[in-house]
């Protein structure tokens, strides 16, 4: 968890992600950002996103993402 | 029939409303079917069948798509463990190949009816060029109404099933609602089934909230419509169609015009929609959120024909980016440049097409396309510059977040904006090029002291009833960004003060609407594309 903030941070920086649950709802990540966080987290937790996982309901917050990591772990 | 039109106001909706509220609950939904049918047949009559050929095909493909599945669950429970894996991929594939195959006859439907003429031309004219015959006929083909809509509601209806996002539904009647239902049928928006389908089909009674928050909506959507929208037409019909005669000032007031009438006009027409929906208690998607106060391209377009946005995003960006070979472009990209260009790169592709795809949506015609990479390329600079941007600012010490620096972004954006649509209203590529070469240089603001203004098709009472119409949406506009609604503001009066409002709008609209002698009958903007 520790290590998905950091990335986070790296490309969205100006956000409390420990307590951000509305990332998408209120526009703080783009759908470049987005790409940029599949794409750190894809190499990061040796994990594949699929399209279908990306919802606002996955992005809109840290602890969503890293629920949505631990399952495509566990799938994999 | 449209929207705006007495026919539909006064006659048509009122008998579905009174129908609907006199219906069992449960059979509410088919006065819905059978009064969207009868719109749809009444603007496009026997062309209906385009719309009966979607609807059928993707009920079948969503119950392919579960057979293929359930089929699928029955050989995993009865086989060995190391089959299982084996076995879903095959499912997975086989549903694929169906969703690729259904995809393909609907948008090759759409770019068939639509674009053969495009195609046919401009290949005739490159043969006319080397000195050969035309091999394509010229053939048009009458479009039925709202198929660019409708036709993306079914793509991502039979994606959203294949992606387990929806179930299936196997009623067929229900299905033809969500793909056909009156409000939408025209200009959208582009509703998705898991959003809509529900509030849709459960017939929820007409009550008196629902109604007046409804009518609110459609007062206010008809008189962006009907008083601005309408009256601005008189100016932009004279100069874009015959700009030659006019000077860059002429032209510029011309694009603004233009920017302003499109706006209300398709924005208008979403009131009236949403209006319509919210009395039926059915729960139709925002499509504008105040555009003119994005900072960037980039932010407009989540501001601005937003379903249209979010499907192209959802089922040609986001897709695209996440392809093999895109993906394995982002990571090596991401080691050679860093965390930022690295994604930009695949995702600057992917725009790319998305671009392509959403000027070429609007029509046929090169000047769409010119307006698509016209947005591609300046989204694409946006984000390119934007590392460097940041280093600027902020070794200059400026907030980004400061008003100042927001409005002149604000300033910047709608700049851009305009010169866009320049290019989307002018007659052809070619005009719009020449149109924004006379702006830029034959520019006097001495045009502004004459009376060359109000030679051009409206006189000086249309200008202040505009600029009146204009202020008064700023100022609802300002509110619903602050995240007031003013129609709630409105309800909580006294029935005296919410009436007159109600009365002075009703009768504003028929007072200064443009409408009758000198005013040439405009259809909804976007019922067009």
């Amino acid at each position: 968890m520790e290590r998905l903030i950091e990335i986070l941070e790296e490309i969205q920086p100006d956000v409390d992600y420990e307590t951000c649950t509305d990332l998408i709802d209120a526009h703080r990540l783009d759908s470049l950002a987005i790409l940029s966080i599949v794409s750190e987290i894809e190499d990061e937790f040796d994990i594949t996103v699929p399209t279908v996982e990306i919802i606002p309901s996955n992005f809109n917050s840290a602890q969503s993402l890293w629920n949505m990591i631990l399952r495509l772990q566990e799938e994999e | 029939m449209s929207y705006h039109t007495v026919d539909f106001l006064v006659l048509f909706l009122p008998l579905v409303i009174g129908m609907h509220f006199i219906t069992p609950q449960k059979h509410r939904w088919k006065i819905l079917l059978i009064a969207s049918y009868i719109f749809f047949w009444s603007i496009s009559g026997k062309l209906i069948i385009y719309l009966l050929l979607s609807t059928f095909s993707i009920h079948y493909t969503g119950l392919w798509l579960n057979t293929i599945a359930s089929d699928g669950k029955l050989k995993i429970q009865e086989a060995e463990k190391e089959e299982r894996k084996a076995i879903k991929a095959s499912v997975k594939n086989k549903q694929r190949a169906v969703v690729v195959f259904m995809v393909c006859i609907h948008i090759g439907l759409l770019l068939c009816l639509k674009y053969l003429n495009f195609f046919g031309t401009n290949v005739n004219n490159l043969l006319t060029l080397l000195g050969l015959p035309d091999v394509f006929p010229a053939t048009k083909f009458a479009l039925p109404i709202g198929i660019s809509f409708y036709t993306l509601q079914a793509v991502s209806y039979i994606v959203d099933v294949y992606r387990g996002k929806i179930s299936a539904d196997k009623n067929l009647g229900r299905l033809a609602l969500f793909m056909s239902f009156f409000p939408v049928i025209m200009e959208g928006p582009i509703c998705r089934y898991s959003d809509t389908a529900n509030s849709l089909f459960e017939g929820k009674r007409i009550v008196y909230a629902n109604l007046i928050s409804g009518m609110q909506r459609i007062l206010f959507g008809l008189f962006k419509k009907i008083v601005i929208a309408d009256r601005l037409n008189l100016l932009v019909k004279t100069v874009f169609n015959r700009y030659e005669s006019y000077d860059g000032t002429v032209i510029f007031v011309a694009m603004l015009c233009y920017t302003c009438q499109l706006y209300m006009d398709f924005s208008g027409t979403m009131e009236i929609v949403i209006g319509i929906g919210e009395i039926f208690g059915v729960k139709i998607p925002e499509n504008f959120r105040q555009p003119f106060f994005s900072k960037n391209i980039s932010e407009f377009w989540t501001r601005w024909h937003i379903t249209l946005g979010t499907w192209f995003r959802d089922y040609v960006y986001y897709p695209l980016s996440l392809t093999k070979p895109l993906k394995k472009l982002t990571s090596a990209a991401r080691k050679k440049v860093g965390s930022y260009y690295g994604p930009l790169i695949s995702g600057t592709l992917a725009l790319g097409v998305v671009w392509l795809c959403n000027g070429l949506w609007h029509g046929s015609a090169w000047s769409y396309i010119f307006f698509g990479f016209y947005h591609f390329a300046m989204i694409a600079m946006g984000n390119i510059t934007l590392p460097l941007v940041r280093k600027i600012t902020g070794k200059l010490h400026i907030n980004r977040e400061a008003l100042p620096y927001r409005i002149m972004q604000i300033i910047k954006t709608f700049i851009l904006i305009n010169i866009g649509e320049l290019f989307f209203r002018a007659n052809g590529l070619r005009a719009g090029l020449n149109m924004f070469k006379i702006m830029v240089t034959d520019f006097s603001l001495s045009t502004f002291s004459g009376s060359t203004l109000l030679k051009l098709g409206m006189d000086i009472k249309d200008f202040v009833v505009v600029i009146i119409g204009v202020a008064i949406v700023f100022v609802i506009s300002v509110m619903r960004e602050k995240g007031i609604s003013p129609g709630a503001q409105i309800a909580k009066r006294n029935t005296f003060v919410r009436w007159s409002v109600y009365y002075a709008a009703i009768l504003c609209i028929i007072v200064f609407g443009a409408y009758g002698m000198g005013y040439a009958p405009v259809d909804p903007m976007y019922a067009g594309f």
